[in-house]
């Protein structure tokens, strides 16, 4: 009981000296607010480039030529192989025969060549598709693959899936750079706001003092200060993501470039990502404010 | 023994630029009396005040107030002995914004009281100062007695044990002077409150026949019960 009306006389002063030095938090809530819009955008980027990269690897297949001149016998015995190994999920095996019916199929040209290959010079190779358990692993599991007896090449997307992703962590790790600057510069800034506000009211401080206010008493009030600030800066970013969001996913249909790039889902995507912006600003807040007090307010 | 509110024993004050303030000061104050402190200016009246409530710590000896030993106390624990006495100074020191009603509901605001205590307190404590008809105005609206009444109850509105008042008088003519006595010596009387008062207003001093301690460069030189200001000892 006590405690709720200790907290609620806090954030009434805290409500009071944000309006009393108006422009000073306004300088406050706009440098939050252009931080947090960048730190949407991040977690926006990087949250949907995590779900693609995820969805192009669960398509990510081994194909496993065998030699031409392979035995059937030895094809088995690759195959028993293959079966063996941990790492592999799903084995689809396509022989010589029937890669050469699906061309065969595909044009009329394709089937007057292939008809006049026999056996022994035939360019076309027995082939397993393999699907992986687990795809961080799929480089050793491609290596091991090529050790079995008669296997002529192993392929997999090892470039494409590799450079996206080296592209776009270097891009995160720009933008967090630019995240840390900014927090930084907002930390200062709200230091710099409660600082006034604590230099501004050192005679109610003192008098508090006197009448035996508690350490908690007297702090809090402009912790809660800081936290408001961060609260405020955070309405326009979560505005931002929110429908910038809803309007980026409606007018690309959820996927960017090609179909193999899909966006998340915007529910509830959008809500756990304003939730985060969120208590992002008023954890910033706090530590501005938290830091001014342990500054300026000695007790 | 018992009836001790405030014991000081072999209290020397040395501030960090090496003047000595107070020495070797022993010193029991009973429950209940009514104390001033003269002496000339720079004779240790404000830092023996100050240190009975934590606001100066000795260098050496030993402080005790209502129990408590002020120079253990741990700076996160001074609030608890501040709530146990009301202080009250010069200057007033009132929130200009604040009306007087608010000025003295600031110091119940503050310990967490709740509104229906705070506003009983309140209103007794603007009775006992005579206020009660003025309690929406605002300070400037105020003579300086009429101030310095709001400051004595913001400070015994929490019924403290112990006043502590550091010159109330210094900015107040002789009749607003009188005025302050009066109050100050009904609250001793009618609820016990322990007082202790640096003052070196002769007049006042002389009027009352109070205990009077008496310092000179810090030292105690006389400890009189219905004492005068004796200007040979100052
Ligand atoms: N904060 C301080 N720092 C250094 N010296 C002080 C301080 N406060 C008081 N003094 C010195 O201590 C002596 C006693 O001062 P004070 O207690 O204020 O005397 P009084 O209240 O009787 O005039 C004076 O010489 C004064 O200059
Ligand atoms: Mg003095």
């Amino acid at each position: 009981m006590k405690l709720f009306r200790m907290l609620g006389i806090s954030f009434r002063d805290a409500f009071k000296s944000v309006f009393r030095n108006f422009s000073l938090s306004l300088a406050s809530i706009s440098c939050i607010t252009i931080t947090l819009i960048i730190v949407a955008v991040a977690i926006i980027a990087s949250f949907n480039v995590q779900n693609f990269t995820k969805e192009i690897e669960k398509d990510l297949t081994i194909v496993v030529f065998m030699e031409n001149d392979a035995t059937e016998e030895e094809v088995l015995n690759a195959k028993n192989q293959l079966e063996k190994m941990k790492n592999i999920a799903k084995i689809t095996f396509e022989s010589k025969e029937k890669v050469k019916e699906e061309m065969s199929k595909e044009s009329e040209v394709f089937d007057t060549v292939m008809s006049s290959w026999t056996d022994e010079d035939t360019p076309l190779k027995d082939t397993f598709q393999i699907k992986v358990k687990n795809v961080e692993k799929i480089r050793n599991t491609a290596n091991n693959i090529k050790r079995i007896k008669k296997v002529a090449t192993v392929k997999y997307g090892e470039g494409m899936v590799d450079q996206l992703v080296s592209a776009f962590s270097s891009i995160t790790k720009v933008t967090y750079g630019i995240v840390i600057a900014l927090i930084l510069v907002t930390v200062f800034l709200i230091i710099n706001t409660i600082k006034l506000t604590i230099f501004s009211r050192k005679r109610e401080i003192s008098i508090m003092r006197l009448v035996g206010a508690s350490n908690m008493t007297i702090k809090m009030p402009f912790i809660i200060e800081g936290m408001i600030l961060g609260a405020i800066g955070s309405i326009v970013p979560i505005l931002i993501a929110t429908f910038g969001y809803l309007a980026f996913y409606n007018h690309f249909d959820g996927y960017l470039f090609s179909k193999l790039i899909l966006l998340i889902q915007p529910e509830p995507f959008i809500y756990t990502t304003s939730i985060a912006i969120f208590i992002i600003g008023i954890i910033v807040g706090m530590i501005g404010s938290s830091t001014a007090v342990r500054k300026y307010l000695k007790v | 023994m018992k009836m001790d509110l405030i014991r000081l024993k072999n209290v020397t004050k040395q501030y960090k630029n090496g003047v000595t303030a107070i020495q070797d000061l022993t010193l029991s104050i009973k429950k209940g009396s009514f104390n001033f402190v003269i002496g000339g200016s720079g004779s240790g009246k404000s830092t023996l005040i100050k240190m009975l409530y934590r606001e100066e710590k000795p260098t050496t000896g030993q402080i005790v107030v209502g129990g408590v030993n002020v120079v253990r106390l741990r700076n996160s624990k001074v609030y608890k002995l501040r709530r146990k006495l009301g202080i009250v100074f010069q200057d007033y020191r009132l929130l200009p914004k604040l009306t007087v009603y608010e000025n003295v509901n600031f110091a119940m605001e503050v310990i967490g009281a709740s509104k229906v205590e705070s506003r009983k307190k309140v209103l007794k404590a603007l009775e006992v100062v005579g206020l009660k008809n003025k309690i929406h105005n605002y300070p400037d609206q105020l003579s300086g007695g009429e101030q310095q009444r709001v400051a004595i109850a913001r400070a015994i509105v929490n019924e403290p044990k112990l006043l502590l008042c550091d010159e109330p008088t210094g900015n107040l003519d002789p009749d607003m002077s009188m005025e302050i006595m009066k109050v100050l010596d009904t609250i001793n009387k009618e609820t016990g409150t322990t007082i202790i008062m640096a003052t070196h207003d002769k007049d006042i001093v002389n009027r009352m026949k109070k205990q009077v301690i008496t310092l000179k460069d810090g030292r105690l030189v006389n400890f009189k019960e219905k004492g005068t200001y004796n200007n040979e000892a100052v």
